[in-house]
């Protein structure tokens, strides 16, 4: 384990207008953690996690990635949005979304053949290199997720972050992509919002529950029961956007 | 007997549109056509950014505020003797103004960027029409608004020629920049793009081609020739660059029908163009829904 965390939050404070979203948040997370983030719907999951980024600014406190500010690590963090934020009419393939992750500011021109290499390799691992040629927007939610990863992971990130990964998947691909996560986890630190608390994997040494303040709770001093406690009225609402079907 | 009638009128119409073409007394329609046939490039490849990043409204906005500028530019061309100040570099200015200031707004996200896009639209409109009500003489503000092949000058051939030449390089240049800014703002900016510059390049390309096509369809029937073709190259393309070269083609065509039966049935040119445009639009989205 390295000496300094991956990632740390020293009392910081955030909102966008006056509202506050993130009140004293204060965390630090080691290197090659599997971390889960939860939270209801709005308590600031999304927040701290582009504040982690960089794309966000804290109104006070301080954030560190690698030991440096955000906007000079985030090249080393491998972010994995949600795939519905998407415009399904956009004319792309899986292979140039992935591709996308070799993208670097201050170059000018096209992608090399390394960059292509890079792009299959990661397609490869992730078992979905007979999927280059299919529009991104004809791949089903298990399979846009994968290409989502695999554009991360051609930019040799160290962190991985994901932001519900779960969501609008059906329980199949779910168990899938929870193997996948332990596996990456290997070579990989890794945060994984969710707002989903059944999508536990053992290997989560740490839970997050943000809800404006944040809590760090290792995986032993709490329990799936715990936690199904304290946001038990969002559970429900959580189960009934989990429905659809994923083909 | 009724078929052979119909070949020949067909054949009647197509003679007459060359012999037009090639008529020294008949230049406008030469360069009309030549404008058309050239601005389906800039059409197509900007086109494609416009439906692809779903920024349509902001290019009519865009479109529409121009106005502004060519009204500014005759009042003071015939009340102040400003000859040099043409309704083109009024124009190009009025559309650059107006695409900074909704992309600046639009980038910092302050305020509702459709009510903002709606006010540039609206402002610059009635701004034109007071300083067309202003200019002393007759000024037509329909050619401007609807457009009129007429008033196409060699000038306006090279302008779109140098506007093609332009568009096509940055985007030959900037194509996998451009590509994810319009996909993926968020994930460009992590990559350390640097999402405004590329945001404010597609908009100032938005606004320049809009300006030097406006000849050929009109400021309010611009922004439909900008996004159909696309539209349709949409329905059948898996990629970006596949969409721009269908759109490209679908340009070409709805372009040189439309002034051929302008030419024929004496119809204006641009909105003819558009109702065709229009027309294979739906009949080809009407299809492939009633087929799949």
């Amino acid at each position: 384990m390295s000496e300094i965390p991956i990632i740390q939050f020293e009392r910081v404070n955030f909102s966008y207008n006056s509202a506050p979203v993130l009140i004293e948040v204060s965390l630090a997370i080691p290197q090659g953690e599997l971390v889960y983030v939860v939270g209801p719907n709005g308590g600031g999951k999304t927040t701290l996690l582009k504040l982690t980024l960089g794309l966000l600014k804290p109104r006070t406190g301080r954030i560190q990635v690698f030991g440096l500010p955000p906007e000079k690590a985030r090249t080393r963090i491998g972010y994995i949005p949600q795939f519905l934020q998407f415009d399904p009419q956009f004319p792309i393939t899986a292979f140039d979304v992935v591709l996308m992750g070799r993208l670097k500011g201050g170059r000018m021109g096209s992608f090399s053949p390394a960059d292509r290499d890079s792009a299959w390799n990661a397609m490869e691992k992730l078992q979905i290199a007979d999927l280059a040629r299919i529009p991104f927007a004809q791949l089903s939610g298990g399979q846009r997720q994968r290409t989502l990863i695999a554009r991360s992971l051609t930019s040799s990130p160290e962190l991985l972050l994901l932001d519900e990964p779960t969501s609008n998947i059906d329980a199949h691909t779910e168990d899938r992509l929870m193997e996948l996560i332990n596996e990456l986890n290997l070579q990989h630190t890794i945060i994984l919002v969710s707002h989903d608390i059944n999508f536990v994997s053992d290997k989560v040494k740490r839970v997050i529950c943000v809800n404006r303040t944040v809590q760090v709770h290792p995986t032993s001093e709490i329990s799936g029961e715990t936690l199904r406690q304290v946001y038990a009225k969002d559970m429900m609402l959580v189960r009934h956007d989990m429905h659809l079907n994923d083909h | 007997m009724t078929i052979s009638y119909y070949q020949i009128t067909i054949l009647d119409f197509m003679s007459d549109f060359f012999t037009a073409f090639t008529d020294p007394n008949l230049s406008f329609l030469r360069y009309a056509l030549i404008a058309g046939v050239l601005s389906s490039l800039a059409f197509g490849v900007i086109g494609s950014f416009v439906v692809a990043k779903r920024i349509s409204y902001l290019a009519g906005g865009i479109s529409h505020s121009i106005l502004a500028g060519i009204g500014f530019s005759l009042f003071l061309q015939v009340n102040y003797n400003a000859a040099w100040f043409s309704p083109i570099i009024g124009a190009v200015c009025a559309g650059l103004i107006s695409a900074l200031i909704i992309g600046w707004i639009s980038l910092k996200g302050r305020q509702r960027e459709d009510t903002v896009i709606g006010a540039v639209w609206a402002l610059g409109m009635a701004a034109g029409l007071i300083f067309l009500a202003k200019t002393p003489g007759y000024i037509d503000p329909m050619s401007f608004l609807f457009g009129n092949i007429l008033l196409i000058s060699l000038q306006d051939v090279w302008l779109i020629i140098g506007l093609d030449v332009l568009t096509i390089t940055l985007t030959f240049i900037f194509y996998p920049f451009l590509m994810a800014v319009c996909f993926d703002e968020e994930y460009a900016r992590i990559k350390g793009l640097k999402v405004e510059f590329y945001y404010l390049l597609l908009l100032t390309l938005i606004a320049l081609t809009v300006v030097l096509l406006i000849r050929v369809v009109g400021i309010v029937l611009v922004i439909a020739l900008l996004t159909l073709p696309p539209a349709i190259a949409g329905l059948f393309a898996r990629k970006l660059w596949q969409m721009m070269v269908y759109a490209v083609i679908g340009c070409l065509i709805f372009i040189l029908l439309g002034m051929w039966l302008s030419y024929n049935w004496n119809l204006p040119s641009g909105p003819t163009i558009i109702l065709i445009a229009g027309t294979i639009y739906i009949i080809i989205a009407l299809s492939r829904r009633w087929f799949n």
